[in-house]
């Protein structure tokens, strides 16, 4: 559910109008052909001035598509030529970001043309809020659909008004990421593949808390507050007194060795092997699964005495594990 | 015989199957298709006849595909098992519910996959995802420790029970070893002409310890279908009458999908007691009745407790039983006389049905002597399914 208070700020935002963006050059010929080149356009009405002379034009007819082009801020992120505004015409996603929805993302862009535009013109564009969509979820998160329409100009002699030549449409996602394996979210082909990483558990309402408590470093236990049975796995009621409230009880975090596994085969990464895994069972009397670490083969052994750490992986999750203790 | 509504009551009168092999070459569409048609030869049945379907997750292939292929334009019934081989002996008693009550007259139970060659079970990557559905929530207990395939999971139960009944991993391997045997005569199974000797057992390469690689079974490409009609109407088709005796599902006290770790004791399963109760109950039949049986071994360490919970040894003296050798060829009970899915082939449980079928029908390659009841047992440490199948 999207904070209210954001969702007056970003109401109160559309339509807002934004100043002029210059374009560092002309419109010209060279940038023109690399255009051309780079993209594998070959019509001569963009390249061959007698051609497009021919064609009744005064000089080279830019590729509608290059709207954009023209007024880009070149190599250096926000590097404009002078006289343009140094307002911010996403400023709508700084306002929502803090609210606990860091990424973002282009979604879709339409360009509209009122005409040819030539070399020799000089380009400028404006921008308007145009809309900021309720909060949707996606399957790449939660959040807001922001669109910017962008409105190009042509500028003409003094005193007469600046013609417009086209619009932009541009609208970006900008959204609390759902929770999923990174490498989903990688563009496909890329070539080097990235790292793996443990998988991260799904975890629910009935499950968040244990979770939680292993950021915080504490390994938590589910207790019924109607019979004051420990359970884990948590689950939404008492098995034994079908009661549905509970709270939590901090394990002291030592137990024993019930039984284990060492897995070797298949080596998946990114896990080590051989691959030691208890299924431990805690002095207050529930049990878990959890990794053993630290453990040499003669402590490989029902009954052993162990103590809970914990350890963040991937930078995104942080798990419980056991290491052996004396008696 | 019991008062059962169900026992005696319908019959397995066709049987069907592929080739096992680890990569079938053709569509599991196709792999059903052959052995469905191969099971209503063998009865003798219409295709058309039939009218009732039954098979288990995760098989792809759907029931109204069958069905448009065959031909059939009357089906009243049809259902789909869930918990993979813990299914496997399932649609064999949906079929005989609906046969028992006239909901359908001839039900087709199949199971057809490419395992081995489109999926893999044991890859350690199943596609969970972090988003709340149960699934995600319970595997998510396992996965992020990498603790990850079924071996280890069954690994973690065996390694108790050792402790607790001091069963040896030698122990395993005598299961291994005679179900080995007894695929090495059967020209159907993967390792027809392949015993193997306790030492290579123990000689064998570390899965997840304490299970070597020859505790775990082949993944296989193949199909099996059989079909399943009233006791009356068995008698007067092609082959002797398959009498379903005893037909249970099972699920037990802290039951879980391969993790039921937190049971106040992981040494046995209940959820086969469960079944074992009810089928000797329907059936009105006891262990002393089982001339040979078909134990679920996808991997051997669970062959033990099965043993104990349906009443061939006392609660941890399975060893004892197989140290005797009572399990293997000429033994008091022999099992898996077909080479269990660690010799013919691992389809999910299926195969041993098809077993248990040849047995009783006196056609089996290993043929044990007398058979009047075979006990059949599915997937263990998940929720299962037994049958007693039984001459008339």
């Amino acid at each position: 559910m999207a904070d209210q208070e954001l969702i007056e700020k970003v109401r109160a935002m559309v339509g807002r109008e934004y100043g002029r963006v210059y374009a560092w050059d002309k419109v010209n010929a060279p940038m023109i052909r690399h255009w051309c080149e780079v993209m594998g356009v070959s019509n001569p009405l963009y390249t061959d001035p007698a051609f497009a002379r021919d064609a009744g034009f005064a000089d080279v007819v830019a590729p509608p598509a290059m709207l954009q082009v023209w007024c880009m801020a070149g190599l250096d992120m926000e590097n404009y030529p002078p006289g343009s505004t140094d307002e911010n015409n996403f400023e709508v996603l700084k306002v929502i970001e803090p609210y606990g929805y860091p990424a973002v993302v282009a979604v879709n862009s339409d360009l509209y043309f009122d005409r040819h535009i030539l070399a020799g013109e000089r380009l400028y564009f404006t921008s308007k809020v145009d809309s900021v969509s309720d909060e949707k979820t996606t399957p790449l998160g939660t959040g807001f659909f922001v669109t910017v329409l962008m409105a190009y100009f042509s500028e003409t002699a003094e005193g007469k008004p600046d013609e417009p030549v086209g619009k932009q449409l541009f609208r970006v996602f900008k959204f609390k990421p759902a929770q999923r394996p990174k490498a989903e979210e990688k563009p496909a082909g890329k070539a080097e593949k990235p790292a793996a990483k443990r998988p991260l558990p799904g975890i629910s309402d009935d499950t968040r808390f244990f979770w939680e408590g292993c950021e915080a470093g504490k390994l938590l236990i589910q207790r019924c507050t109607g019979c004051q049975t420990l359970r884990h796995p948590p689950a939404p009621v008492c098995a034994k007194c079908h009661a549905f409230d509970w709270d939590t009880v901090e394990a002291s975090g030592k137990a024993e060795l019930y039984s284990f596994v060492v897995m070797h085969y298949p080596e998946v990464p990114p896990f080590d092997y051989p691959n030691p895994i208890g299924l431990i069972e805690l002095d207050e009397g529930v049990r878990l699964i959890a990794g053993l670490v630290g453990i040499e083969r003669d402590e490989l052994k029902i009954g052993q005495r162990l103590q809970v750490e914990f350890e963040r992986f991937d930078d995104q999750q942080t798990l419980p594990q056991f290491r052996p203790v004396a008696e | 015989m019991s008062d059962s509504l169900l026992s005696g009551k319908a019959a397995i009168a066709g049987l069907g199957a592929t080739e096992f092999s680890k990569n079938s070459g053709r569509t599991e569409l196709r792999l059903a298709m052959e052995a469905t048609l191969a099971a209503l030869a063998d009865a003798g049945i219409d295709p058309k006849d039939v009218d009732g379907f039954s098979s288990y997750s995760v098989d792809k292939v759907p029931e109204y595909e069958i069905a448009r292929l065959l031909g059939c334009d009357n089906v009243q019934f049809f259902s789909q098992v869930p918990h993979g081989g813990g299914a496997a002996c399932g649609p064999v008693m949906h079929a005989a519910m609906a046969v028992a009550t006239g909901v359908a007259k001839t039900v087709v139970v199949y199971r057809a996959m490419n395992e081995r060659s489109w999926y893999r079970f044991g890859t350690g990557s199943y596609g969970f995802a972090s988003s709340p559905i149960f699934d995600n929530v319970n595997y998510g207990w396992y996965m992020p420790h990498g603790f990850h395939t079924p071996a280890a999971w069954v690994g973690m139960f065996a390694q108790r029970y050792m402790h607790t009944y001091g069963a040896t991993s030698e122990d395993f391997g005598r299961v291994a070893v005679a179900v080995r045997d007894f695929a090495a005569t059967n020209p159907a199974a993967f390792f027809y002409e392949k015993p193997i000797t306790l030492e290579e057992h123990q000689n064998s390469r570390w899965i997840c310890e304490p299970l070597h690689l020859l505790d775990c079974c082949q993944e296989s490409d193949g199909a099996v279908a059989m079909v399943i009609t009233s006791v009356e109407r068995a008698r007067d088709l092609k082959q002797k009458p398959v009498i379903i005796k005893g037909a249970s599902q099972g699920i037990a006290d802290g039951q879980q999908s391969m993790t039921s770790f937190y049971r106040d004791d992981i040494t046995g399963l209940p959820e086969m007691g469960v079944v074992a109760k009810e089928i000797y109950r329907q059936s009105g039949l006891g262990p002393d009745a089982i001339q040979t049986a078909v134990i679920y071994d996808h991997f051997t360490p669970f062959v033990l407790p099965q043993l104990e919970e349906f009443g061939f040894a006392e609660r941890g003296e399975a060893k004892e039983f197989i140290r005797a050798g009572h399990h293997a060829r000429g033994g008091k009970l022999p099992i898996n006389t077909h080479g269990g899915q660690l010799g013919e082939a691992y389809i999910h449980g299926m195969n041993g049905i098809a077993e248990a079928v040849r047995q009783v029908r006196g056609s089996a390659v290993n043929q044990v002597d007398n058979v009047e009841n075979v006990l059949v047992t599915a997937g263990t440490g998940v929720p299962t399914s037994g049958l007693i199948l039984g001459e008339a």
